[in-house]
């Protein structure tokens, strides 16, 4: 448990360097490490997505990425999203459709969608949630997150 | 001083008001307990049982003591000398149960040792270097042939594993001894029946499941003798009583925090053993510690719900008219009576009136106990289970009397007129109007079209079917005669200086939004900007009493309490504001809180502002006669009743022919909860209930093999819905308020997941009755679905 490996890692566009044991998680390295707590951890088998960030902008499970394996690399959190006081499209999307109860998904939900709409910018109903289905939500019945991707969409395309 | 240019305020309750705690959701800001860091704080981990049933021959936690980093390591008979065995919250005689096993295991993922480290990754380590060696015991895994002679027992003065048995209700029962004393009733309507319905069915073990697992953060403070003990649970003030009692504290000396919580639906009301035992290891080594569940703990360790066997025989006339139903409960309770475990299946007992005029109802209850994780409330608990039994033997009749299974129902309603409507099993029917919720959901469905789809859809060869159920449920929990915890509320409301409002509740939302609804009751209340309001929740060093969120209860009674405090705190500060307008000679009956003044109904030019009237509250000088200072009332709100919502759910399921596999086509929920505040709250409380409805008739199923192992304890085994495998549901509501609270709210949290279980079902069974099927047990795998389907084909038995 002794040895540990240097990393550097840009998160949230500001570059962290730590020196982490091996088996560190990056979910754990994010939320411990770097106090950036707004990422869940929901399963231990990369099945709820309560985890997703993206890593080098594609979204990941980072339950199941070491944190030795960021080192370099570009990681975006929920917590990096919003623009000072200006929300991200999505999270005012969320919160107009109301698209989340207890919240501990959201997170989440919210990176993942986000993943989903830079590959597809106005993606129908059955799409979104073929794009949302690596994430698991015990509250909304999905229904209101649909919504919230489908309104966060329309406010993210191009006038 | 006069509020002629002031901007009036709409009212708020009715309206779709986006949620005030998002914020700081939708931006990851909010605080989870598994977010909380103490300086020095110590987690733990559990070393859990890896078989379901023996007696504890060695344990030695001596490598894990000596490890680098670890600070404590107990046995289940070290931590014992701390703590005693666990309370429950029922009358029922219960074995003992202690927080980490004593000397023997009675299901798989049971603690037999606990470990305090520097860190997460140390604490797992070190349990995992305990050495635990058993002397292995027979495991009971089914309820049935727990009863049996020759099987093996759990617990000492149990005989033949049974918890609760025979334990009668409804129609020839006393009520007292739960025995039924005469059969005279029952025997006739038998005997006048022309049809008879009768199917043995389960409704199968549940894994909860909310997203966040549980946790506990724990500081005992030597100096001061003082817990304070950070849980996600449902109920701090529950915990803070049942926490003080295991540590020999008084509550005075304990302060429970429920913090953001990701989600309960039942599981995180009983305070569990982890909770004790952190308290107590906390005690012990002077840190505070942490305690996070995984998810596969959660499978096995977090109480799990439903599993009861119900056979059900319904006796009618051939025009579809009841006479009488009966039936025969076995609950498979687990290995243990946790705080509500033996309670929850009597109210499955207590629900098989359903919505029918039903002049004959009995039940008999048996509770078992076996291997297996013990069971508690989850989302519904008990009711789904009674009104999945009575929704599918109707319709189980309606099927064998050739009936539309819509007219069957509305035959045999209570009707509106009839309420109060007192029930068989001594439960009385608050409000209702059950053909005005089938008409909607009719029109809604536009049934007729839906079943000529289906037949259209059979003649082109595929598997369509239609079902439909009805629910009534116990809700609003309840007078203190019939919650083991007390079924009041508290509230309490401070107007501060400077006119801003803090109001603060017992019940503990965790994704219910009453920061929101509640808010929107005191903006209307005393016409101030909604965000001139905090609502604040969830600390017993905050909120002085309370009960907790469960039941669907925070609204119809938390909310009940809020307003008679708000009432109490309103008319305190009309009689201040009538002090300073005492020129006006202004009584604080005449007047009224209007958009941040308070002026005189009908001369508005008579006012003082909000915030002027609060300031003086707090510096009257001089004191008006007969007032002392401040602005902070409370109020304890107990219901005389329950409350009974109910709904009508219509369902269209396909079934593909060479898979098995099951699909919802549409789902049309009418649900009527009363009055509501804010309706997109409630739309999302029922998408969400549908949702795990639908998981339980579709998906969902905990498994156990023969030797009580467990084969679903991760997200990989055990399916939930996501979100490609439901339609848009389709809702509607129907308004029927109740006369219990004076909101006329009756609660709408559990309502969707009890509907439809039986709706999809139905419809399932409606789709595969051409084959020859009246009845499949939930959930519908494909695989069964499939053989159901080519079993008959092989028959002949295709349509
Ligand atoms: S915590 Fe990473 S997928 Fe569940
Ligand atoms: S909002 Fe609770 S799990 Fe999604």
């Amino acid at each position: 448990m002794s040895e540990t490996v240097p990393i550097t890692v840009r998160v949230n566009g500001r570059e962290r360097t730590a020196a982490v044991a091996p088996r560190l998680l990056l979910v754990h390295f994010l939320r411990e490490s770097l106090n950036l707590t707004g990422t869940h951890v929901g399963c231990d088998t990369s099945q709820c997505g309560a985890c997703t960030v993206l890593l080098d902008g594609r979204s990941v499970k980072s339950c199941t990425v070491f944190a030795v394996q960021a080192d370099g690399e570009e990681v975006q959190t929920i917590e990096g999203l919003a623009a000072g006081d200006d929300l991200h499209p999505l999270q005012d999307g969320f919160w107009e459709e109301h698209g989340l109860q207890c919240g501990y998904c959201t997170p989440g939900m919210i990176m993942s969608a986000l993943n989903l709409l830079r590959e597809n910018p106005s993606p129908d109903d059955a799409r979104i949630r073929e794009g949302i289905s690596g994430n698991i939500c015990r509250c909304t019945g999905y229904q209101h997150i649909v919504n919230a991707i489908r309104n966060a969409a329309e406010r993210m395309a191009p006038a | 001083m006069t509020s002629a240019n002031a901007p009036l305020l709409p009212k708020l309750i009715g309206e779709r008001v986006k949620r005030r705690e998002d914020p700081r959701l939708i931006r990851g800001l909010a605080t989870y307990v598994d977010d909380l860091k103490l300086p020095g704080m110590l987690h733990l981990a559990f070393r859990r049982a890896d078989i379901a049933h023996g007696v504890i021959r060695r344990i030695d936690v001596s490598a894990a003591a000596a490890m680098e980093g670890v600070e404590l390591a107990l046995t289940g008979a070290e931590l014992a000398e701390h703590l005693g065995p666990m309370p429950i919250g029922t009358p029922f005689p219960a074995p003992d149960h202690y927080s980490v096993a004593v000397d023997r295991v009675r299901y798989v993922g049971e603690p037999v040792a606990v470990v305090a480290a520097a860190d997460r990754y140390l604490a797992r380590d070190a349990a995992d270097a305990i050495e635990v060696e058993y002397d292995e015991l027979p495991a009971v895994v089914d309820p049935e042939a727990a009863m049996a002679d020759g099987s093996a027992t759990l617990h000492e003065g149990f005989a033949r594993n049974v918890a609760v048995g025979g334990y009668q209700g409804g129609t020839g029962v006393n009520a007292e001894t739960a025995q039924a004393e005469d059969d005279s009733a029952m025997d006739a309507a038998f005997a006048e029946a022309d049809v008879v319905i009768s199917q043995c069915m389960l409704n199968q073990r549940l894994a909860p499941n909310a997203m966040e697992p549980r946790g506990v953060v724990a500081r005992y403070e030597a100096g001061s003798d003082y817990l304070t003990i950070w849980s996600a649970t449902q109920n701090p003030h529950i915990l803070r009583t049942l926490a003080a009692g295991m540590l020999g504290l008084g509550e005075h000396q304990v302060r429970a925090i429920a913090p953001e919580v990701g989600g309960g639906f039942g599981c995180k009301i009983n305070i569990y053993g982890e909770e004790y035992a952190a308290a107590a290891l906390s005690r012990l080594t002077g840190a505070p510690v942490k305690w996070i569940e995984d998810r596969t703990e959660a499978f096995l360790a977090t109480t799990h719900g439903r599993d009861i066997l119900g056979d059900v025989e319904i006796a009618a006339k051939r025009d579809g008219t009841i006479l009488a139903l009966r039936a025969q409960l076995l609950a498979d309770i687990g290995a243990y009576e946790v705080l509500l475990t033996a309670l929850i299946p009597t109210l499955t007992g207590m629900m098989m009136n359903g919505v029918y005029r039903i002049p004959v109802v009995r039940h008999e209850l048996t509770e078992v106990f076996t291997n297996k994780t013990p069971t508690d409330a989850y989302r519904g608990a008990g009711r789904p289970e009674g009104l999945y039994f009575v929704e599918r033997a109707v319709d189980m009749l309606a099927r064998e009397l050739d009936m539309d299974p819509a007219e069957l129902r509305r035959r045999n309603f209570i009707p509106a007129a009839e309420f109060p409507f007192p029930t068989q099993s001594g439960l009385v029917y608050d409000s209702g109007d059950y053909e005005a919720a089938l008409d909607t959901a009719l029109a809604a469905a536009d049934w007729e079209s839906l079943k000529a789809e289906r037949d259209a859809a059979r003649a082109e060869g595929r598997i369509v079917g239609v079902g439909m159920a009805f629910y009534v449920e116990v809700c609003g929990l309840g007078p203190s005669s019939v919650v083991p915890t007390g079924g009041w509320e508290h509230s309490g409301v401070t107007i501060e200086r400077g006119g801003k409002v803090t109001a603060t509740t017992g019940a503990s939302p965790h994704g219910q939004g009453n920061e929101t609804t509640f808010a929107q009751m005191l903006a209307d209340h005393f016409s101030v900007p909604i965000g001139d309001i905090a609502i604040l929740h969830g600390d017993t060093g905050v909120v002085k009493q309370g009960i907790g969120t469960f039941g669907s209860r925070s609204q119809a009674v938390g909310g009940a309490a809020l307003m008679l405090a708000a009432g109490r705190a309103g008319d305190k500060m009309k009689r201040f504001a009538a002090a300073l307008m005492a020129d006006h000679e202004a009584s604080p009956d005449d007047l009224v809180f209007e958009s941040g003044r308070i002026q005189v109904a009908g001369a508005p030019e008579v006012s003082r502002s909000f915030a002027e009237v609060a300031d003086f509250a707090y510096v009257p000088v001089p004191l008006p006669a007969g007032l002392e200072p401040g602005l902070s009332e409370e109020a304890f709100f107990e219901p005389e009743n329950n409350t009974y919502p109910f709904g009508c759910h219509i369902s269209m399921v396909e079934i593909d022919r060479d898979t098995g596999e099951p699909r919802l086509l549409r789902l049309i929920a009418v649900d009527d909860c009363g009055n509501v505040i804010n309706p997109l709250i409630v739309e999302g409380q029922v998408h969400g209930g549908l949702a795990q409805g639908i998981g339980q008739a579709m998906f969902e199923e905990v498994v156990y093999d023969e030797d009580g192992q467990p084969l679903t304890a991760s997200f990989m085994d055990y399916v939930m819905p996501r979100a490609a495998d439901l339609p848009a549901f389709e809702l509607e509501r129907t308004v029927t308020p109740t006369p219990v609270n004076p909101l006329g709210a009756k609660g709408v949290g559990e309502a969707g997941t009890i509907g439809s279980s039986p709706c999809v079902v139905n419809a399932a069974v409606d789709a595969l009755a051409p084959f020859g099927v009246r009845h499949v047990d939930m959930p519908l795998r494909p695989e069964r679905l499939w053989r159901l389907i080519h079993d008959r084909d092989q028959n002949g038995g295709q349509p």
